[in-house]
């Protein structure tokens, strides 16, 4: 395995986000340029003079790694490097909410630039503040649990949707706990030609308030309890779907998390775990996970 | 040092930085339970586990001990413990 | 109008009349960017249409990138600059308002992208009409601003502003300022320019360090504070050097295309000015008339034009009103909170030197209001009080209509 993404960077101990960048480089190779928004991976990889990056990289600013990258496209064109991998790797929020124009843009005009977020379900950057990836009645600082509130009231945006909206011929989900999936999703990806979107589940210890070293097992019971489902969409139809051996009820999830102790600890509890469990048998359900 | 123009890096120059410091525990690796499966090459977030000499090692100047790999190895042949500075 | 070196150079029979969004939008043709990428919005959507025509039509092998907003447009721009390439983008008000924080990473970034702004007023309330307001709110931004009178000189700026920007000393981007509607959709005899003459003035850009795989590096690290003021202060010292720049860009010009403006700033109507008036683009050419007039009634009056914003010429000025004994300042701005932009900076430039002569601000021509001869004469004369000790106001809005208040 190459390793693209150097050691000395400054992510939390046992952060779900340089596991994933290292797969997603090896996978993609040195013929790569990387654009990023904002975020824990900017911040954490490049501490001027420092900078974890081997391949070229690049940071504007929060919102714009979309419109970024489509200038990189265009010019790659034109040099006839058009076997360069431009990939775009940033959060969910520079994602889902304030970078979504510019992603939109990028999308439609079909640029070459392979997109993926990695979701750890919240700002997490500027310290745990709800984004629209936040999940159903999760705690943020700006969602809190409290005496009259589960946490944030709305559900997960569902981006994956958005982007086979707009008609990007490779659209996938994926996660850290299964590395070899997310090596061969991204491999994929940089394969065709066009716009493509990975999301990629990647736990926040800081954010959803677990032991370090529980990261992949936490990312694998999301997979396994239906709430984190592994597709792809080639050309608008759903092509692959990675099959739940064994469903695990949501309480083993997010029991492990203390973003979610409230579940277990306010009267109606047990009710909003209920409307969990659905929305992780909807998945089910939706995309065929179980046999 | 001089500034660069625009605040341009340099390639994989956070290696200066030896994360190392940070840790409280640190992984013991059993070789002889190991089964050379490359899981915590591949979960490791510092990109600090190697196979040298074909046995997997931590790189102690890195290794911050979130303890993922420990968590992760199928055979347990990782522990983590209370590191004696 | 009197001659003056700027149309030393033109000749009457190779000049075509044009829409001055078409010259401008053929003088960027003739600098060879690699990627233009621009949003449209009046009154600047004409020269964006041109472009994509000359794209269309294979008249420019440019990389066209019909974007979804002018924050796109600009940051899509930091991308290409980035790769390597030559960028051009063009917009206004509203636009250049949006584009805001891009402005700033641009020239943090030290990407010498040139832009276009046709000036014009900002919303609210909603105005397509020409004036100041857009680009002197972005003033701060770390761009190199040129403000053109004519569109003669807008379209000689834009090599000009490549020149300077992309000068290894200076790698800073600049903003070509024309006014919107009046110098945008005016149609008037040009001399167009041509990509062989262009290219003797103007060399290719080839900057050293890029995004390449083969020769990796990191571009747009966070810096703390223990160097972020040397960032700060390293770009302040490229735009001084800019001054000099400046004026050799304007001799080199004029030693191949025959036209020059002066350099920073253009001095108008004769070195015994009494009454020095200062001001930025079009409107000094209603002004240049209205000296005309007054002088022959025998009253000295005078113009220093600002063609370079920023970097604010400050010995320039300093020089070209030493001999004045009062100087009235017509801008198409006010910081809202304060007096105009120009004449705040003006004041400023003069309060440390040994010029010490009154000085007053008139805003001017918000929102399109047409400016006259009969205007300007008002402002002379409002100056002459001032000169003999009655300055009725510092600051005032010039042909205010009191009945709407």
């Amino acid at each position: 395995m190459q390793n693209l993404f150097a050691p000395g960077h400054r992510a939390c101990a046992g952060c779900a986000m340089p596991t994933a960048v290292k797969l997603i480089l090896d996978a993609a190779g040195p013929n790569t340029i990387v654009a990023s928004p904002t975020g824990c991976l900017e911040v954490i990889s490049t501490p001027f003079p420092e900078s974890a990056w081997e391949v070229p990289w690049v940071h504007s600013l929060f919102e714009n790694a979309a419109a970024v990258a489509s200038g990189i496209d265009v010019v790659m064109k034109r040099l006839g490097k058009e076997d360069t991998n431009i990939l775009v790797i940033g959060g969910d929020g520079s994602t889902f909410d304030i970078g979504i124009g510019c992603i939109s843009g990028m999308f439609e005009r079909g640029h070459n630039v392979k997109y993926i977020c990695y979701d750890n379900e919240a700002y997490m950057n500027t310290g745990v503040q709800r984004s629209s990836s936040t999940p159903f009645c999760t705690n943020t600082t700006t969602t809190p649990a409290g005496k009259v509130s589960f946490g944030n009231p709305l559900p997960k945006k569902d981006m994956p949707a958005i982007a086979v909206a707009h008609r990007v011929p490779y659209v996938a989900t994926a996660s850290v706990a299964y590395p070899v999936d997310l090596r061969k999703k991204v491999k994929r990806a940089c394969g065709i030609k066009g716009p493509a979107y990975i999301q990629i589940s990647a736990p926040c210890i800081t954010g959803w308030n677990f032991e370090a070293g529980n990261t992949i097992e936490i990312a694998r019971l999301a997979v396994e309890t239906c709430l984190s489902p592994l597709y792809e969409y080639v050309n608008g139809e759903l092509d692959g779907v990675k099959k739940v051996r064994s469903k695990k009820p949501v309480e083993d999830y997010l029991k492990t998390q203390g973003r979610y102790r409230h579940l277990f600890r306010k009267d109606g509890g047990a009710e909003v775990i209920g409307k969990i469990q659905a929305m992780a048998d909807a998945n089910a359900l939706k995309f065929g996970l179980l046999d | 040092m001089k500034l660069s123009l625009g605040a341009m890096a340099e390639p994989g120059s956070t290696r200066v930085t030896k994360t190392g410091a940070w840790r409280t525990f640190v992984p013991q690796l059993d070789h002889a339970a190991c089964i050379k499966c490359s899981l915590c090459e591949i979960y490791c977030p510092e990109a600090c586990i190697h196979q040298v000499d074909g046995l997997f090692v931590p790189d102690l100047d890195y290794c911050k001990g979130c303890g993922v790999c420990a968590n992760e190895c199928p055979r347990k042949a990782i522990e983590m413990i209370l590191e004696e500075k | 109008m009197a001659d003056s070196s700027a149309n030393a150079g033109l000749k009457l029979e190779s000049m075509k009349v044009v829409e001055g969004s078409y010259a401008l939008a053929h003088a960027v043709m003739c600098c060879s960017p690699d990627v233009v990428s621009a949003y449209p919005i009046t009154p600047q959507t004409h020269i964006v249409e041109h472009l994509s025509q000359f794209v269309a039509d294979g008249l420019m092998p440019s990389e066209f990138i019909t974007v979804d907003s002018e924050f796109s447009a600009l940051s899509a721009l930091v991308g290409s600059s980035v790769a390597g390439a030559r960028c051009y983008s063009a917009t206004t008000s509203q636009g250049l308002a949006l584009m805001f924080e891009v402005l700033y990473n641009v020239s943090g970034m030290r990407l010498p992208v040139v832009m276009t702004v046709a000036n014009r007023a900002l919303s609210a309330p909603l105005s397509i009409w020409n004036d100041h307001q857009d680009s002197m709110g972005v003033r701060d931004s770390g761009w190199i601003q040129l403000y053109a009178e004519s569109v003669q000189e807008a379209v000689d700026l834009t090599p000009i502003a490549y020149k300077i920007a992309e000068d290894e000393d200076i790698l800073t981007p600049a903003m070509v300022c024309m006014d919107g509607f009046i110098l945008t959709h005016v149609y008037e005899p040009v001399q167009l320019l041509d990509l062989e003459t262009v290219n003797e003035f103007l060399p290719p850009y080839t900057p050293k360090i890029v995004l390449d795989p083969k020769n990796p590096k990191t571009f747009g690290a966070f810096v703390d504070p223990s160097m972020f003021t040397e960032y700060r202060y390293m770009q302040c010292q490229a735009q001084n050097k800019a001054l000099s720049a400046i004026e050799r860009a304007d001799r080199e010009f004029s030693e191949i295309f025959g036209r020059s403006y002066g350099g920073l700033l253009e001095v108008y109507g004769g070195d015994d000015a009494e009454v020095m008036l200062i001001a930025m683009g079009s409107v000094s050419g209603t002004i240049k008339d209205t000296i005309d007039e007054l002088r022959s009634d025998g009253v000295k009056v005078g113009l220093t034009r600002i063609r370079s914003f920023r970097p604010f010429p400050v010995e320039a000025i300093r020089k070209a009103v030493a001999d004045a004994h009062v100087i009235a300042v017509i801008e198409k701005d006010v910081t809202v909170g304060n007096d105009g932009a120009l004449v705040s900076e003006i004041k400023a430039a003069l309060y440390n030197s040994k010029v010490g002569i009154p000085v007053i601000g008139f805003a001017v021509g918000l929102g399109g209001r047409d400016v006259t001869v009969a205007d300007v004469k008002r402002a002379v004369a409002k100056a002459l009080a001032a000169k003999d000790g009655r300055m009725d106001h510092e600051f005032e809005f010039l042909s205010l209509r009191e009945e709407l208040l």
